[in-house]
Parts: structure tokens; C-alpha cells; sequence
């Protein structure tokens, strides 16, 4: 490897030698060359260190102080620190794709930043419930701080939009085992701000989801958030979560509008519950759908896989040079120039391409998989009937924003120590 | 009514028992499959030279502006010449350091005599903005010696370089963030 890579040094300089370096007599010297380097490795955990530390605090405004004003301030500092001074860049939403390439594909070793940054948001998750987004989280935390007031959608809009972070999950995870691109890290809306800087139509973008995020709040957290599907799925089964009361739920019903993501479960009681044959059928049918569901969307993503494979740019490039061989027309995008001008050969091309779009296929069906087994599970979920006492605020959906805290009167009594 | 809630309140403990099991497993699988594949370095992203065309994309599609892409001078490939295919415009009259006669639409590079016959290219990195065209021009009619490099200090390190998903090259990639530069000269251990 190293030999090859001499040679071709050897070669290319050979190539490219046509004046003679000159032999200097007044003594010159070579100026030193500017080659800087990246800023030290070390501060990268201390980014780590940060948000173990804000996970913290958050998991501790929320559960026990229960302050909604500390964690809008958290928020300020993580939106500082993880947004504007970071650059949203080293971020959890984003790592899911490092994980993914890690550990899909043979020769990328993911940094022990990225996999710190994945996992610790998702073990808080599993221990307090999503603290990640009530301040930690900065696209989470610009949101927070520019939903002002919050209108409903209506139930049906809701939950045909929750479906879509499923897909942008799926493709995620797919477009990056494949080694493919990076979309969360493309489509963020919110990096450019954070920046300062990006492409207008994604400064647009950024600035168009803020305006809608003042009504309907935080829409890139409900509507697109790939790394919240995760959060959502752990935070279902957390050990401890946030409650909208500070003792016991006297059903008042004062918090029952109070959350901007209309999330808040209303009491349900067994005895009112009356006749559940209806739900029990619809229960097991909907039981005997998943194994269907899941099959019917590896089928589907099985045929997609060509056309998903176009995201790659060896396949793209691959086409078009195989268009200009059969039709004759020139291949003049920026990528065939560099490919003609390169030396590798068409098969070379050709054989990469096969790859790609083989592990497109190895991959989509589980894409697939993973969706319908999902849609199955939402529907099945539908027809589960718990008995619930008091208001509480669905676990997984819950962002604990601490928004609710506010409209409950219960008082702690005091004189209880 | 207490034993007809704890039906429930147990089946839900049940299950979120078994659902805490079933999504600890990946996270604990996780770290472990990946336990060989992690460096604690990390990476950044550099441009292979010899891989890069001068296409002009380092120039517009870094995240940052100016770009962290700048021109590097790897001098002892360089021929020190008076008439430098980097410096100078094509078909130039006279050769002079006139701006209307500089390659580079910045004037980022700085021609000073050394002796005679040789002339010595320097780069002023504030005003390089990535774009190339010097080192397409040192390519083409000169010994190769400019070449573009990420500078890793203005570098953001982003997750996924915007200039690597454009580059129809594919010359930008990870590299060990030990290596961060992938210089240009034969000799070795010259940097
Ligand atoms: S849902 Fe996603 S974007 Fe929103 S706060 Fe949570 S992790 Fe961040
Ligand atoms: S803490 Fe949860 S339930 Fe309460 S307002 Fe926020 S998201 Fe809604
Ligand atoms: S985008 Fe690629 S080919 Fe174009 S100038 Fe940059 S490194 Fe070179
Ligand atoms: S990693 Fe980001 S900042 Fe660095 S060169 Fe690429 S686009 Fe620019």
C-alpha cells in the first residue's frame, strides 16, 4: 500500500517536474510552511464532559426542582455552548449516522466523541426521560426559545406527521451504512444559524421552520427528528420521569390544554372503560398485521433500492458515463470531467457502482423492515387500553419542557417534614 | 377496586420491565461491536492532491466563508520561475507583478525576487479563498508544487465535509487526525 502510493508519488512527480528545482547560491532558504493544525483532541471531551454535566442538571430541574424558568435558562447555555459556540457540531441527532457507518461498513472507525455523544442522551433518556431535549439539545433549544403560542393541530394532521421521522430515520441510517451521504448533517435546518453561514435556501429553510415553530412548537423536533424516534422508544420505558404534579393528580383538569405538543394523557379508568371485545378483535388483529406490515415494507424498499442507490455519488457518476457510452451523448457534468481526467477505468467505475447498489440492497429491505414493523406496533398500541389515574404526560412524546408545571395547584405542604 | 387497578398497574410494570430489557440490549451491543472500531483521536477531512481537479467547488461549497480551503506552496518542488503559470495570467505581455496581470483573482500570492533568474511564490492565506485556479495553473504549465489543502485550523471539522459530497473528484476524505495533511513534496518528512 504505502509502496503504491510512492510509486504513484514517483510517477506524478515525474510527470509534472519540468523545470529544474534550482540550486540557489545566496543562500536562500525554504520558508516554513503554514500547515496548522486542528484544535487540540482534548477539548472534543470536553464537550463530552459539558453535556454529561447539562444532561444532569436538566434531569434535575426537571424531576426534582421542577423549574421550568432553570430550564429555559439550560437552554440558553446549551444553545450558547452546543449551537453558536460549537457550531452544532459535534451533535447527538447527528452522531446516529456515525454509528451507523461504524458499524456497516469495514473501514470507518467512528471517534469515541461521536459514540459518547450517541449513547449518553439515549442512557439519561432510559434513567429520566428526554432531559436531552428539555435544554440540552441545541436545534431542541432554539426551538424552545422561539415557541411563543403554541396552537393544536388537529389529531389525524399529527399523527400522519409523527410518521415522518420514522422515514427520515430509516433513510438516515441506510444513506450512511452504505456510505453514502450524511443527510441529517445536509438537510439541518438549523446549523446555518448557529453558523452564521450556510446556502441561502438552507438559511431559509432555518428561518421559515423558526416562524412556524412559534405556533406550532418545535416542529423540527416533532416532524423530522430522527435521533427523537430513539429518544421517544427509551424514554418509554423510563425508570423515573417527570410529573405535572408535585404530589398526587386531583384530576382538576387545569393542565389538560396546558402542553404545546398536546402530549398531556387525561385519566382513564377501567371501570368506564366499558365493553372491550371491540378492542381486544381490533387488538389482535392488528397483532397478526405486523409480521405483514413488516414483510410488505422490505418488499417495497427491496425494489426501491435502485432508485435509492441514485443518492451515491459513484452510482450517479457511473449512469451518466454509462450514458454517454451507449448514447453517445457527452458525459459534462463537473464529476465526469474529474472522472475522465482521473485515469481509472470505466470497469473500475462500473464494479464500484455493482457494490454500492448491492449493499443497497442487502440494506433497504431492513429499512423497510424496521418501518413497517414500526407502523404495525403504532396501530397495535392504539388499541391497548391502560387504566391511568391522574393527568400524566405520555413518556415518550413528553419533551420535559416543564411548560405544565405552572398550571397545576397542588401544593407541596410544607409542614409534611 | 385496589386488586382490579393492580391488574393493570402490574401488566404495565410487566411490560415496561420487559421494554426497559429489550432497548438496554442494543445500547449495551452497541459500544461493544464498536468497541475495536473507535478512536479516541477521531478525524478530519483533508484533500487528497493528487486525487483534486482545481474543479472550484472548495472555493463555494465549504460551510465557512472564506473557505478553509487555502493554497499551499510545497517549495522545493517549485522551479522559482520568472515566467509561473500559478502567478500569471495566460498570454500575459509583460511579466510584472501588476494585478492586471496576476492569476489569482485575489492577489493572494506574493512574487519576490530571490536571485537571478529565480522568483519565490509565497501564499497569503488571509486573502486565498480556496479557488484553485494558481494550482490549476502551476499544474498545467508549472512543476505541480501549489496544491490545495484544508487548513485545519479553520477547518469547522464538520460531521460530513459540504465541499467532500460535492467534490466530483472524491478527493476530500477522513483522515487520521494525526496525519491532517497530506503534503505534496517527494522528500519525506518535509513540512
Ligand atoms: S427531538 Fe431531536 S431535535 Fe428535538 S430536542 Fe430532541 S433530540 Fe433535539
Ligand atoms: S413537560 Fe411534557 S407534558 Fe409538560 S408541557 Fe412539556 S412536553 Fe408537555
Ligand atoms: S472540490 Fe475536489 S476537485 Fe474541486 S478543488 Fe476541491 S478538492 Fe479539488
Ligand atoms: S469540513 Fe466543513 S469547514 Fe472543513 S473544509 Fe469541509 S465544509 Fe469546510
Amino acid at each position: 500500500m504505502v509502496l503504491a502510493l510512492m510509486l504513484l508519488w514517483q510517477t506524478v512527480m515525474m510527470a509534472q517536474d519540468r523545470f529544474p528545482r534550482p540550486e540557489f547560491e545566496s543562500g536562500y532558504e525554504y520558508p516554513e510552511h503554514q500547515l496548522p493544525l486542528q484544535r487540540a483532541v482534548w477539548l472534543e471531551y470536553v464537550d463530552v464532559a459539558v453535556l454529561i454535566a447539562a444532561l444532569s442538571v436538566a434531569a434535575w430541574l426537571a424531576l426534582k426542582k421542577r423549574s421550568r424558568n432553570g430550564l429555559v435558562w439550560l437552554a440558553v447555555f446549551s444553545l450558547a455552548y452546543f449551537g453558536f459556540y460549537r457550531e452544532g457540531c459535534i451533535c447527538s441527532v447527528g452522531s446516529v449516522q456515525n454509528v451507523a457507518l461504524a458499524l456497516f461498513n469495514g473501514n470507518y472507525t467512528i471517534p469515541l466523541t461521536a459514540l459518547l455523544f450517541f449513547i449518553i442522551p439515549l442512557v439519561f433518556a432510559l434513567l429520566f426521560g428526554r432531559v436531552f431535549c428539555a435544554g440540552v439539545c441545541p436545534l431542541g433549544a432554539i426551538q424552545e426559545l422561539t415557541g411563543f403560542s403554541p396552537v393544536k393541530l388537529p389529531r389525524a394532521v399529527e399523527s400522519v406527521m409523527a410518521a415522518i421521522p420514522f422515514i427520515y430515520l430509516a433513510l438516515t441510517v441506510l444513506f450512511a451504512a452504505t456510505g453514502s451521504q450524511f443527510i441529517i448533517c445536509r438537510y439541518d435546518p438549523f446549523v446555518g444559524i448557529f453558523r452564521l453561514d450556510a446556502p441561502f435556501t438552507m438559511i431559509v429553510f432555518g428561518i421559515l421552520l423558526l416562524l412556524a415553530g412559534i405556533f406550532i412548537n418545535r416542529p423540527y423536533c416533532r416532524y423530522l427528528c430522527p435521533y427523537g424516534v430513539l429518544l421517544n422508544l427509551f424514554s418509554r420505558f423510563s425508570w423515573r420521569h417527570l410529573s405535572i404534579t408535585p404530589a398526587e393528580c386531583t384530576e382538576c383538569r387545569l393542565c389538560e390544554d396546558s402542553c404545546p405538543y398536546d402530549v398531556i394523557l387525561p385519566p382513564e379508568k377501567a371501570e368506564y372503560a366499558g365493553d372491550t371485545t371491540g378492542s381486544r378483535k381490533r387488538f389482535l388483529i392488528y397483532l397478526v398485521l405486523i409480521p405483514l406490515f413488516t414483510a410488505a415494507g422490505s418488499v417495497i424498499f427491496f425494489n426501491l433500492a435502485p432508485a435509492l442507490s441514485k443518492v451515491n455519488p459513484d452510482v450517479k457518476l457511473a449512469m451518466e458515463i454509462r450514458e454517454e457510452v451507449e448514447t453517445g451523448t457527452e458525459a459534462t457534468s463537473l464529476a465526469a470531467v474529474a472522472f475522465k481526467e482521473s485515469g481509472s477505468t470505466e470497469e473500475e467505475l462500473f464494479t464500484r457502482e455493482m457494490d454500492v447498489i448491492k449493499k443497497f440492497r442487502k440494506a433497504s429491505p431492513w429499512a423497510g423492515a424496521f418501518l413497517g414493523l414500526a407502523l404495525g406496533i403504532g396501530l397495535v398500541s392504539l388499541t391497548i387500553r391502560s387504566s391511568r389515574t391522574g393527568y400524566s404526560p405520555h413518556r415518550g412524546k413528553c419533551y420535559s419542557c416543564g411548560k405544565c408545571f405552572r398550571y397545576c395547584p397542588v401544593q407541596v405542604k410544607k409542614d409534611k417534614i | 377496586m385496589k386488586n382490579e387497578k393492580n391488574i393493570y398497574q402490574s401488566r404495565r410494570d410487566f411490560v415496561r420491565k420487559a421494554g426497559r430489557v429489550l432497548v438496554v440490549a442494543p445500547l449495551v451491543a452497541v459500544p461493544l461491536a464498536l468497541a475495536k472500531k473507535t478512536t479516541a483521536s477521531g478525524y478530519v477531512w483533508q484533500i487528497d492532491p493528487f486525487k483534486c481537479t482545481q474543479c472550484g467547488q472548495c472555493k463555494t461549497h465549504c460551510v465557512k466563508t472564506p473557505s478553509a480551503v487555502k493554497c499551499v506552496h510545497a517549495y522545493v518542488m517549485c522551479g522559482y520561475c520568472d515566467l509561473c503559470g500559478g502567478y500569471l495570467r495566460q498570454g500575459v505581455k509583460t511579466i510584472s507583478t501588476g494585478a492586471e496581470n496576476q492569476l489569482c483573482p485575489t492577489g493572494a500570492i506574493v512574487r519576490r525576487f530571490v536571485e537571478e533568474p529565480y522568483f519565490e511564490y509565497t501564499i497569503d492565506e488571509d486573502l486565498c479563498d480556496g479557488c484553485g485556479k494558481c494550482v490549476k495553473g502551476c499544474k498545467d504549465f508549472g512543476n505541480g508544487s501549489l496544491y490545495l489543502q484544508i487548513n485545519q485550523s479553520l477547518c469547522d471539522n464538520c460531521n460530513e465535509c459540504s465541499i467532500a459530497r460535492s467534490c466530483p473528484a472524491q478527493a476530500i476524505s477522513r483522515v487520521p487526525a494525526d496525519m491532517q495533511y497530506i503534503p505534496k513534496e517527494r522528500e519525506e518528512g518535509h513540512s
